[in-house]
């Protein structure tokens, strides 16, 4: 499985935590970090208590918040521990359909789309201001649940929810159509009316944004909503959206049903009253809901995927900083990231100094329980994710690549992973083709540019891509060579509400983030009618 | 031969110089060609040699206003802003396919008229007038408004409707590449107009109205009068009946325009002005490819161009390398008739333009820059004035300041970024710039910096019909090409219209 999504922060402007600097590749707050080895014992402490209760674990159908029809419940579990943090309700067919049953009367008689775009507008906004009054509970929820540094969720990703929620309530009252030229006496005019009922489907790895991402287009252009949750970490959805209907949110428009994927997922891909299909997750789990579509009522989809993102450092790279960014690229967030920097491509100009650069990096990046200050990577969010990115990096050991560090566990507690670095990846070898979605470097040599177009571009996925470089043709040349649906040029994983993000080949179809998202929950309707002696045409 | 010192030499008897007939010198006024009301004439003047190429009609207020009351009556009442957005492509299509059948011809007016190297007319400012019509007629129709979102029951939307009859006022340095770039987006929103073309330079607006009307622009849609600015164009500013003024010249000409304007009947305007555009050449830069362009930049056109990379500012630790590259290349910039194909540069347009770079040059000794190049007329008969080049120029004396219109570059030397740009925007204008650079921080940071409408990295004169071009500050407003170029010639109406039950809103 692999199911994400970045916050935005790298180069954030007034965030100056440590963490930040640490983000941005400032090298002093590196050095002058207390906790200066992964080795640490912080994963081998007693667990910080979070500062939050939990308080909402049932479904939230029709603005109540009920058990599931068959009384099931699941555990969600802290990732320090692999203990349970709450029982949630559990949903399946028969919740999804009294959802969508709902979000279906919201759409067709209730208030929601009906309202004017502003006062649509005047309740986003509300919502934010809520979101921002209670940022560190979420924030700490988010961890829990998570495994997240708690600096990380609370000053980078709660604020960039708030400031999502913000951007979309924007657009409410700004959606165009167009007024056509017709080839006759015609007035043509189309209208973008929303799409209906909308499904939305989000992963783990960044609950709060991925909700954000989804639910704020689809709210401000009208739409009613049913959301799917990760089963890994169905906490915050509902606490926001708890927050969403006290700011006036009327029953019925966003409705969240927790649950598993084969069981409630595919219950709301197939369901025959859901208008539109939005999907973030892995590449597999992506083809599963185009067909549960087909098979339906063809229901349009929209899907972010997995990556096997390249982070090229070409040969005139200033080191130290390309190491920076490059390390950020791939171990923010656990690594969990489907934009990821996960073939790390180098020149082989400045190859050596960096994959030991790059080494001396790892070993420094502080892990432990994230709900320290200070701490740069928590545990991976499960035990199969665990799991999973233990046999890459066997499979990375395997087929010769060379560990540099990492490699391992780190404590005997919970889901922590050493922050592993490969060198002498090979392009065929499974480290450099599939998506680990964890805490591992795979380090690659080239020689020259076309190379390492034909390289970087030869991969199912084209989700994103970084380069680093001072050369204005040689990034002039990446930026269009490589075939993926973000460029980022000595930057990574900068991510403002109106940058489009989405991918190319099989990391999906569509676009979220900025105007082009709101095509998602749109339907377009040419409306004809003829003209009597027009003064132009 | 071409002179190969810089102009030096005497009229080449080898250079074949085609002889036109000149088959339009009258007004073109509702699809006729006619006599001014007046009877008088003006002389247009060949630049290579002085002499009399033709007399034109001299138009005049009383024949603005046939024109302008042709144009109006086919607004308001004939066929074309009535005609389907693809009807008018399909006669602006053949409008531009009539241009590349006479090219030839064309290119030779042009010449004649404006001393323009003829080989470049040829194949640059014929065919380029040629596509920006097809590229407009191609936008025909594609001109969309919106529909909006009303913060009531109500059902919005915008008609974005030609705005009448334009006046386009349009300048003798790029007499073909103006008049397509004015006519053919007012063409294609479907606008009547009234075009008048400069003084020094008749001849081919002439030719084109009559290509106009072969390819089916019906009668009074294209106008052209020619004449003076004093009496033609200052009669089309302030004409009542108007509804929209396009003009390219001068800053001091384009603020006549405005006011004319403004105490008429306050019709919006669009100037594209003067310049003092800087090319800034950093330490990282090629040597051989920034001195290329550099030299270009200045000298392109005889230096008759608002966009003239006219100040060029090097960064030190590139300055003497630069000069050095630049005394050799400049040696082999040919000064020479213009119908010759290995000359680089042609006579200057006309006696007054000529004598003001002269003078503008003795300014540059008697203020202290150093002539690094040139500096003189050359010795012949038309209007030929050496490339010419000053270093040591700083900031406040005249010819770093005002546009001089000839070949003439100053050269200035600069340590820092943020001094570069400073003193690249320590101008009353902002029409273009030059930045050369291959580091990306660099170009980034200059393009945001400098307070201009077109930014050219690691090039010059990257003109394309798809890219707006006009001005900051007093090099004027309103833009020029591309998509941006058609909606001045555009109006916007809403219209709102009460909804009933609508299940969405």
């Amino acid at each position: 499985m692999a199911a994400k999504r970045v916050s935005s922060l790298l180069l954030s402007r007034s965030f100056t935590s440590s963490l930040a600097s640490r983000l941005t590749g400032g090298k002093s707050a590196c050095q002058a970090r207390a906790i200066s080895r992964y080795s640490t014992a912080a994963a081998l402490e007693e667990p910080i208590k979070p500062p939050v209760n939990v308080e909402y674990t049932k479904l939230l159908i029709n603005g109540q918040f009920v058990d599931a029809a068959s009384g099931k419940t699941f555990p969600t579990l802290d990732p320090r521990t692999g203990e349970v943090i709450a029982h949630v309700a559990e949903g399946d067919a028969e919740d999804v359909n009294r959802a969508v049953a709902a979000a279906r009367k919201a759409f067709d008689e209730g208030p929601w789309p009906r309202l004017t775009a502003y006062d649509r507008q005047r309740i986003l906004l509300r919502f934010a201001d809520l979101v921002e009054k209670h940022n560190d509970e979420i924030a700490a929820l988010e961890t829990w649940d998570n495994g997240k540094p708690y600096e990380q969720a609370a000053k980078i990703e709660v604020p960039m929810f708030v400031r999502l929620m913000r951007y979309y309530a924007g657009w409410a009252d700004k959606i165009h159509g167009m007024t056509v030229p017709a080839d006759g006496p015609y007035h043509v005019q189309t209208l973008h009316e929303p799409i209906g009922v909308a499904g939305q489907i989000i992963p783990w790895n960044f609950p709060l944004l991925m909700y954000a991402w989804k639910v704020g287009p689809a709210l401000a252009c009208g739409n009613t909503v049913v959301l799917k949750t990760a089963e890994q970490t169905p906490l915050s959805a509902l606490y926001v959206t708890k927050l969403l209907h006290e700011a006036g949110l009327p029953s019925g428009v966003l409705n969240v049903v927790s649950g598993f994927g084969p069981t409630a997922g595919a219950a709301l891909c197939s369901h025959m009253d859901v208008d539109k299909l939005a999907f973030t997750g892995s590449t597999e789990t992506g083809k599963i809901i185009l067909e549960l579509s087909a098979r339906s009522n063809l229901k349009p989809v929209t899907l972010e995927l997995g990556g096997k993102s390249p982070f090229i450092v070409c040969e005139d790279a200033d080191v130290d900083n390309a190491v920076e960014l490059a390390h950020f690229a791939l171990f923010f967030n656990q690594g969990q990231c489907c934009c990821a920097g996960s073939r790390t491509y180098v020149h082989e100009r400045v190859y050596d100094e960096f994959v030991e650069k790059a080494t001396a990096r790892a070993l420094k990046r502080s892990v432990g329980d994230p709900f320290r200050q200070e701490i740069e990577q928590g545990p991976q969010v499960d035990s199969e994710q665990f799991e999973k990115i233990l046999r890459y990096i066997r499979a990375g050991v395997d087929s010769g690549a060379t560990l540099e560090t990492g490699g391992d566990r780190l404590g005997e507690k919970g889901y922590y992973i050493k922050p592993t670095v490969f060198s002498n990846v090979q392009d065929d070898m499974p480290i450099a083709k599939e998506e680990i979605f964890g805490p591992v470097q795979s380090i690659l040599k080239f020689k020259d540019l076309d190379e390492v177009i034909r390289r970087a571009n030869s991969s199912r996925y084209g989700l994103a891509a970084g380069v680093f470089t001072q050369n204005l043709d040689t990034a002039n040349t990446l930026m269009r060579a490589l075939r993926a649906g973000t460029v980022w040029i000595n930057c990574f994983d900068t991510f403002d509400a109106a940058i489009p993000f989405g991918g190319y080949k099989m990391s999906g179809q569509g676009r979220e983030k900025g105007e082009y998202s709101l095509k998602n929950y749109l339907q377009v309707k040419a409306v004809v009618t003829p003209l009597k002696n027009p003064a132009w045409l | 031969m071409a002179v190969q010192s810089n102009g030096n030499g005497s009229l080449d008897s080898h250079v074949k110089v085609p002889v036109p007939q000149i088959k339009f010198t009258k007004l073109f006024i509702n699809g006729e060609f006619v006599d001014s009301v007046s009877g008088k004439t003006f002389q247009t003047i060949d630049p290579r040699n002085r002499e009399v190429i033709a007399e034109i009609a001299e138009g005049g207020k009383e024949d603005v206003d046939l024109a302008v009351k042709a144009a109006r009556e086919a607004f308001d009442n004939g066929p074309w802003p009535r005609l389907p957005g693809f009807e008018r492509r399909k006669i602006m299509m053949k409008f531009a396919d009539l241009i590349d059948e006479n090219n030839e011809e064309l290119a030779t007016l042009e010449t004649i008229d404006a001393g323009k190297l003829f080989f470049l007319c040829k194949i640059m400012e014929i065919p380029g007038a040629a596509e920006t019509i097809r590229y407009y007629a191609g936008a025909a129709d594609k001109i969309h408004g919106e529909t909006l979102k009303m913060s009531t029951a109500l059902q919005g939307y915008t008609l974005h409707e030609p705005i009448g009859v334009v006046g386009h006022i349009i300048p003798w340095n790029f007499p073909s590449q103006m008049f397509a770039m004015k006519v053919g987006p007012a063409l294609a929103a479907g606008c009547t107009m009234v075009v008048k073309p400069a003084e020094q330079t008749p001849l081919s607006a002439l030719f084109y109205a009559h290509l106009a009307k072969l390819a089916g622009i019906p009668d009074g849609v294209l106008n052209v009068v020619t004449g003076f600015g004093q009496t033609a164009g200052a009669a089309i500013s302030s004409h009542t009946d108007i509804d929209m003024v396009s003009f390219t010249g001068s800053t001091e000409v384009g603020r006549l325009v405005m006011q004319a304007a403004a105490t008429s009947n306050l019709k919006p305007v669009c100037l594209e002005l003067g310049g003092k555009s800087p090319i800034l050449i950093f330490d990282d830069a090629d040597v051989d490819k920034v001195t290329e362009l550099a030299l270009q930049g200045t000298l392109f056109n005889k230096g008759e161009i608002c966009v003239a990379g006219s100040r060029v500012f090097v960064q030190e630790g590139i300055y003497d390398k630069f000069l050095l590259k630049l005394k050799e290349k400049v040696k082999n910039w040919v000064v020479g008739d213009p119908f010759d194909p290995t000359s680089h540069q042609g006579p200057q347009v006309n006696k007054k333009q000529y004598d003001r770079i002269l003078s503008y040059i003795e300014h540059g000794k008697k203020e202290g820059a150093t002539l690094f190049h040139g500096g003189k007329p050359c010795d012949r008969k038309g209007y030929y004035i050496e490339p010419t080049i000053f270093t040591d120029v700083t900031d406040e004396m005249k010819i770093a300041q005002e546009e001089i219109f000839g070949p003439v570059m100053s050269v200035f030397k600069f340590k820092t970024v943020e001094e570069a740009i400073k003193r690249a925007n320590a101008t009353k204008y902002g029409l273009a710039a030059g930045v050369m650079t291959n580091n990306i921080n660099i170009a980034n940071t200059v393009a945001r910096s400098i307070r201009a409408g077109a930014i050219w990295i690691n090039c010059y004169f990257a003109f394309d019909r798809d890219s707006p071009y006009g001005g900051y500050k007093m090099s004027g407003f309103g833009r020029d090409m591309g998509m941006d170029g058609l909606k001045k010639y555009l109006v916007v109406k809403a219209v709102a219209t009460p909804i009933y039950n609508s299940p969405w809103l």
